[in-house]
């Protein structure tokens, strides 16, 4: 049975498109619900593809005739965009976008999230339950074998990633939020998800600074009193629209007093700078500009990029384990065939000399022939397994049936 | 059998530097290869020293290139404990070589073979010269630690950190691995030093360079502690301090090739 892959994505579908033919996930299951009356279905939605995994008849037709459903589209404008693959094309499509290869930032994490519930969600038969718990293990076997998400991606994982690598684990690590715009709550959200929490909130607006502290349960500052609880914190995210610096080196030069050693690391999102990069030079202090930032998330997805290559051969590796199990499926029905008519002549011939035969004489003769056809059939079947892992394992499996006349049944 | 298991043990240690040096080139199957050639090299080491202990009269590592040997196995044992997580894989590069270095040298110095026997006990010899040793290899350990901090504070400093992310402990982490690592290691010099004094004074004998040495590396650790939990010494001047500690370790292990029990 074919497994056909119809779907969208990032590459070649213009966002327009795409968020019309997004499927939430309790939609997802409905379709691949839909879809699986005639065999096996599973649909694959996130922010940058739509996919539609299926095994039965006719599979290209109705899928596309889902995605219009979905879409509200007309036919004529989602055939340019939509691709269509079969079997081992389709698997390895899938082995990729669940290795975060076919993803915006190589080796993102979250889509192996995203395959793992579309499978969940799926109408999955032999062949689509195969796929995708091969798939998932392709995506943990990249991300365990190569650093493809070892680096962050993105300006706030970066800024992340750097605080722990001074003080690993952030549990119980405090941060002051200096600015309470946008981009200072996504680079805290980024902390605190890490485990940190946010001590207090400093803006030059104070209802802000007091909304945005509600929001993270911490305490709303005045903007001047920001290097007065320099000591208590071990992080500073700053990103105001300030037009001058915010702290001075001599603000933090004179908290470090009080700070025992404990490392201080500032990071600074706003332009112009709120930071005195003086602070830098400091002992124990570490002060990182939007710059820096943007510096360690393009020397990490040149990293990633790196590694991707590595990861396109066990994905290519993994297609190729799906390519031979499919492959062995064409065999197996013709090796059980064969298995069956050889017993059936075996029990038959044996049937017909019983009555000759005493009971110990019957016994020895049972024996002696299942013997006989096991050794018979043991290459065959060793061969015609060799062969289904080759191209030419469907001939293979015809010429078996043709020679004994087993019929064309596959199960 | 003492060659071949030196043999080993030695080939399993360079095997696993190398693998250690193909990790932090590109991270993966490499890294898992160093643990287990450390953990295999460890196994025929310890064989080692057992077919030495059963074949010796008395404690056979009294020769300082016998405490080497012993010295390196104690490096590479307080190193198992937690040098195997992923996170410290670039600690080994820092150990690992310098492990299967000293033991070449143990070797060379027939520190891997059968010693004869000493006119000191046993009893004597098993305490001063395990507690000195072990607290040695503890301090190779802190230096280790302390280096690995500099080289990682010196990447945040210049902007480079990339090559860290996810792949090194925290700085946090390391400076106090090291600093726990002296605390537990200054007792055993200390208890160390006294038996060996009390010895000293018995028998009337000169204090010599080693002693002298040995003597120095604990004030200097000492130091370290007083400085770190009493003035606050943290970071980059607490890492300079444990590496200056453990230059004198250096010159007690190679310098001074002096063996006082023999």
């Amino acid at each position: 049975m074919t497994l056909t892959l119809v779907g969208l994505s990032h590459q070649g579908t213009p966002v327009a498109v795409r968020e019309r033919a997004f499927v939430p996930l309790p939609q997802a299951a409905e379709v691949a619900a839909g879809l699986a009356e005639a065999g096996e279905a599973v649909c694959l939605s996130t922010c940058n593809r739509t996919e539609l995994y299926l095994v039965g008849p006719d599979a290209e037709v109705r899928a596309l005739d889902a995605l219009v459903t979905v879409s509200g589209l007309p036919p004529d404008e989602l055939r340019p965009v939509v691709y269509r693959l079969t079997d081992e094309a389709a698997a390895l499509h899938l082995f990729r976008v669940a290795a975060g290869l076919d993803s915006l930032v190589p080796g993102e994490g979250e889509v192996l999230g995203q395959v793992r519930s579309a499978f969940e969600a799926g109408a999955t038969g032999p062949v689509l339950d195969r796929l995708f718990r091969q798939a998932l293990h392709a995506g943990k076997k990249v991300r365990a074998e190569t650093a493809i998400a070892e680096s962050p991606a993105s300006v706030s994982a970066a800024a992340a990633a750097l605080v722990q690598q001074v003080f690993g684990q952030l549990d119980g690590c405090r941060v002051l939020l200096v600015g309470a715009g946008h981009v200072a709550e996504l680079a805290a959200r980024s902390l605190v998800a890490r485990g940190a929490r946010i001590a207090y909130v400093a803006n030059r607006s104070p209802h802000r600074a007091v909304e945005l502290a509600g929001r993270f349960r911490s305490q709303g500052i005045a903007i001047d009193g920001v290097a007065g609880v320099l000591g208590e914190v071990d992080v500073v995210v700053s990103s105001t629209g300030s037009p001058g610096r915010v702290l001075e080196r001599t603000d933090i030069d004179a908290a470090l007093g009080s700070r025992k050693g404990r490392p201080l690391f500032l990071i600074d999102l706003a332009v112009p700078r709120d930071l005195d990069p003086a602070i830098h030079e400091l002992d124990d202090c570490y002060l990182y500009d939007i710059d820096d930032l943007e510096s360690v998330v393009a020397s990490s997805l040149a990293g990633r990029r790196r590694e991707a290559a590595r990861a396109e051969a066990i994905v290519a590796e993994e297609a190729e384990g799906f390519r031979e199990w499919q492959a062995s499926r064409e065999v197996v029905p013709a090796i059980a065939s064969l298995r069956a008519h050889a017993e059936e002549i075996r029990a038959a011939e044996l049937e017909r000399v019983r009555g000759r035969l005493s009971t110990s004489d019957q016994e020895v003769v049972e024996s002696i022939t299942t013997r006989i056809v096991e050794k018979l059939l043991h290459l065959p079947t060793v061969r015609l397994k060799e062969a289904a892992a080759g191209a030419d394992g469907g001939s293979y499996a015809q010429a078996v049936r043709h020679l004994f006349g087993l019929g064309d049944e596959r199960e | 059998m003492a060659e071949y298991l030196f043999g080993f043990a030695f080939l399993a240690y360079a095997g696993a530097a190398v693998a250690y040096a193909a990790d932090v080139r590109r991270s993966g199957p490499a890294g898992r290869i160093a643990t287990w050639g450390v953990r295999l090299g460890w196994l025929f080491q310890t064989a080692l020293l057992v077919d030495q202990a059963a074949r010796a009269d008395g404690f056979p590592w009294t020769t300082w290139a016998g405490s080497l040997n012993l010295f390196v196995w104690l490096v590479v044992s307080v190193y198992l404990v937690w040098g195997c997580r992923t996170r410290y894989r670039l600690l080994g590069l820092a150990v690992v070589p310098l492990a299967a270095a000293l033991l070449v040298i143990a070797r060379l110095g027939g520190g891997t073979g059968v010693e004869t026997s000493s006119d000191y006990s046993t009893a004597f010899l098993i305490v001063h010269v395990g507690l000195l040793t072990f607290a040695f290899a503890a301090f190779t350990l802190a230096a280790a630690l302390s280096a690995l901090y500099l080289w990682q504070e010196q990447r945040l400093k210049s902007h480079r950190p990339a090559a860290l992310l996810g792949r090194a402990p925290s700085l946090l982490t390391l400076e106090t691995l090291a600093g726990r690592t002296i605390a537990v290691a200054l007792p055993a010099l200390t208890a160390g030093i006294v038996v060996g004094l009390v010895r000293l004074r018995s028998d009337k004998a000169p204090v010599d360079a080693l002693m002298a040495v040995t003597l120095g590396t604990w004030a200097v650790y000492g130091s370290y502690l007083v400085l770190r939990y009493e003035a606050g010494w943290h970071g980059r001047r607490a890492a300079y301090l444990a590496l200056a500690g453990f230059a004198l370790v250096a010159v007690a292990r190679l310098g001074l090739q002096v063996s006082h029990f023999s």
